[in-house]
């Protein structure tokens, strides 16, 4: 089939704009003058001014970043370790395992979040203190996040030729240093992955926030849920342009760097 | 020439930097005028590290922006007690998180019904008012309401009523009665309540009835009109109304009286009026749940929010009514004059609140509000259980007819 230029440059643009549109609409209404999302009636700064004196939202976001690079680090970690465990079992141990680890995905986040909750009280009747708040979010986090960083790194741990590990070990290397110097860069880019995936998910989350935060935290999707009796301020739409700005700017300069290391990995092959 | 451009982005954002904190100075020499507060009672947790844990609704509090007061943070600075401020979206939200345990919170503030239905389950904290010297300031009228009869355990925070928010331009007769909304001239152009308590309220005072039904033939009498006006309403809407009305998008609305002088703010062609039947008064008021950790510094920070410059600030940016009088005098004279926000005494003494319901009619009310909603659709209960049933077995077929071939191709090889 031959490639059609204007049929499909037609198609992309039009599905880009399905996509991006909502967020294009959101950015221009964060300039408005009046509070309205339907009548444009001038350009202003106003709400960005507005965004950085109001405390309750900037702590809330603030609270979902740390708490999003907190829990994506260890579920990192966790996810990683459990990935090249999983990758050396046997067939029905790995099944049982993969089975186990798919349930916080295909769960409604409303039963993690309910069932996470349930845990945290009743170990409180139990004795521990686990009063609901900072704590308590980073576990559940880390929770939902483990399954995600184990599907993004199985796959790169299954394309690795499984006999280097052994060859590192027989250049004299103890298993610990194999694994660090050798699977490890290997794996990299199903880690990186799974630590976006685990970021992306943890910004993005609210129904288990909402059932495990506590009084002294409280992260962005809760306190822009908590507006909606009044009326959810154009500071959100101030605040939502700027986290789409940064995080343009950095897809823009990672995408910039990887071009320029491979036209001077090209250059190199040419000579 | 990299080391230059390294030069030039550092340089760029040290100067950013002292601009910053420069500013921050600015901002920080312009409390000229602090009132006068009593020094002696509010010190007296200062440098203890105390902290009081307050869950109140979101965009009810005076936060700073534009120049008004940001209450938290003159409370921590007056009192050195550290305020945990976090934000709930409905009553039954407070409710639940209450309920669940696992948390403590020091101040809520919860509707008139809630109220009503946490003092009957015991959740709350009677209030010691030797330590609120400021309830003094809160109006009579305002005291001693159905939800909480000898008022022990409530001061009362914000209050309103429910009218119609009517376009001046595409209304042209005067509205009288609630019956308007149900007006066939309108169709398409009405919105209403998209909660069960508020939409049966009106279907409630449209038959006199009470808007706190003791009867499943009065929620059913009720039921039934809500259902005839189905076909002429645009959406059921809550804060959607904002942008709905503002954009001239519908003719009329039942909403709240506060959220209605903002929208009339937006769009001067829109006003207010509660009908003559009556309508729901609605109070939120601050109260002390069991468990909190400090009741001496949560009756503090209620006896702060009732300090009249406090109180004037936070209506102000909340939008709603205030039952405090030494706040009302406060306020400027087109708010405190206005009768959307402060209707005269004929229309307050038509005036309902919403009480706790016995349970068996919150389910019927449920059920009857889920009936409501899907009027049209006409399916049977069995459809989700034999569509489950289905994919499950269809699941089952295909995975072991995949199983049989699998097998099957293999013995040939």
């Amino acid at each position: 089939m031959k490639k059609n230029r204007l049929l499909s440059t037609t198609y992309v643009s039009l599905v880009m704009t399905f996509l991006y549109l909502p967020i294009a609409v959101l950015i221009v209404y964060s300039f408005n003058a009046n509070k309205s999302r339907g009548v444009w009636t001038g350009f202003t700064f106003d709400w960005y001014a507005r965004l950085f004196q109001n405390d309750i939202i900037l702590s809330a976001f603030f609270n979902t970043l740390i708490i999003a690079v907190l829990a994506s680090v260890v579920a990192t970690v966790l996810g990683t370790m459990a990935a090249i465990g999983i990758n050396s079992m046997n067939r029905l141990s790995k099944s049982l395992v993969m089975n186990i680890t798919y349930l916080p995905i295909i769960n409604p986040e409303i039963v993690t979040g309910v069932s996470m909750l349930l845990l945290f009280v009743s170990l409180q009747s139990l004795g521990m203190t686990m009063e609901l708040g900072f704590g308590t979010l980073i576990i559940a986090h880390i929770t939902f996040s483990v399954p995600y960083v184990i599907l993004n790194v199985l796959p790169k741990l299954r394309q690795m030729d499984k006999f280097v590990f052994e060859a590192a070990q027989d250049l004299g290397c103890n298993p610990l240093t194999a694994i660090w110097k050798v699977v490890i860069p290997e794996i990299m880019p199903g880690i990186i992955a799974g630590f976006l995936m685990a970021i992306t998910y943890s910004i993005d989350d609210f129904i288990i926030s909402y059932f495990v935060s506590g009084p002294t935290s409280q992260t962005l999707p809760i306190a822009i849920f908590s507006m909606t009796r009044k009326k959810v301020s154009p500071e959100i739409n101030a605040l939502s342009t700027i986290i789409f700005a940064v995080v343009l700017g950095v897809l823009l300069l990672s995408n910039y760097l990887d071009a320029k290391k491979e036209r001077r990995l090209n250059k190199k092959e040419d000579i | 020439m990299m080391i230059n451009l390294l030069k030039k982005i550092s340089a760029l954002a040290l100067a950013m930097l002292m601009v910053f904190s420069m500013s921050a100075v600015a901002f920080a020499e312009d409390d000229d005028e602090a009132p006068e507060y009593d020094l002696e009672y509010y010190q007296r947790f200062m440098g203890q590290k105390v902290s009081i844990n307050v869950y109140n609704w979101g965009e009810y509090i005076s936060n700073g922006s534009d120049d008004s007061l940001d209450v938290n943070k003159a409370f921590e600075e007056l009192t050195g007690i550290k305020v945990n401020y976090t934000n709930f979206a409905t009553n039954e939200e407070l409710y639940a998180k209450l309920r669940t345990g696992g948390a403590s919170y020091d101040i809520i503030v919860p509707s008139d019904y809630m109220i009503g239905r946490m003092i009957s389950e015991d959740m709350l904290l009677p209030i010691n008012f030797d330590n609120v010297p400021n309830f003094q300031h809160t109006n009579e009228e305002f005291r001693n309401q159905p939800y909480d009869p000898e008022n022990k355990y409530s001061i009362p925070y914000t209050w309103g009523t429910v009218g119609i928010v009517y376009n001046t331009t595409m209304v042209d007769e005067e509205i009288t009665s609630w019956d308007i909304l149900w007006n066939p001239n309108y169709m398409g152009d009405i919105l209403m309540f998209s909660n069960p308590r508020d939409a049966f309220g009106i279907a409630q005072k449209m038959l006199g009835l009470s808007q706190n039904p003791s009867t499943e033939e009065e929620l059913r009498a009720a039921t039934n009109l809500l259902k005839e006006q189905k076909y002429l309403v645009q959406a059921y809407v809550m804060d959607e109304i904002f942008d709905k009305m503002t954009g001239g998008e519908a003719a009329l609305a039942p909403y709240y009286a506060g959220d209605a002088l903002t929208m009339i703010d937006d769009n001067p062609d829109l006003d207010f009026v509660v009908p003559n039947e009556g309508t729901n008064r609605f109070l939120d008021a601050i109260c002390i749940p069991k468990g909190a950790k400090n009741q001496e510094a949560a009756e503090m920070y209620i006896n702060f929010l009732c300090e009249p410059d406090v109180a004037a600030a936070n209506i102000d940016y909340i939008g709603y009514s205030t039952p405090n009088i030494a706040a009302f005098e406060l306020l400027d004279e087109e708010v405190s004059s206005d009768p959307i926000s402060y209707p005269p005494q004929e229309i307050l003494e038509k005036t309902e609140y919403f009480l706790e319901l016995p349970n068996e009619i919150n389910v019927m009310m449920d059920k009857m509000w889920t009936e409501v909603l899907s009027t049209d659709a006409e399916y049977s209960q069995w459809l989700i259980p034999m569509l489950l049933v289905v994919s499950i077995l269809l699941s089952i077929g295909i995975n072991v007819a995949r199983g049989i071939n699998k097998k099957r191709r293999e013995r040939i090889y």
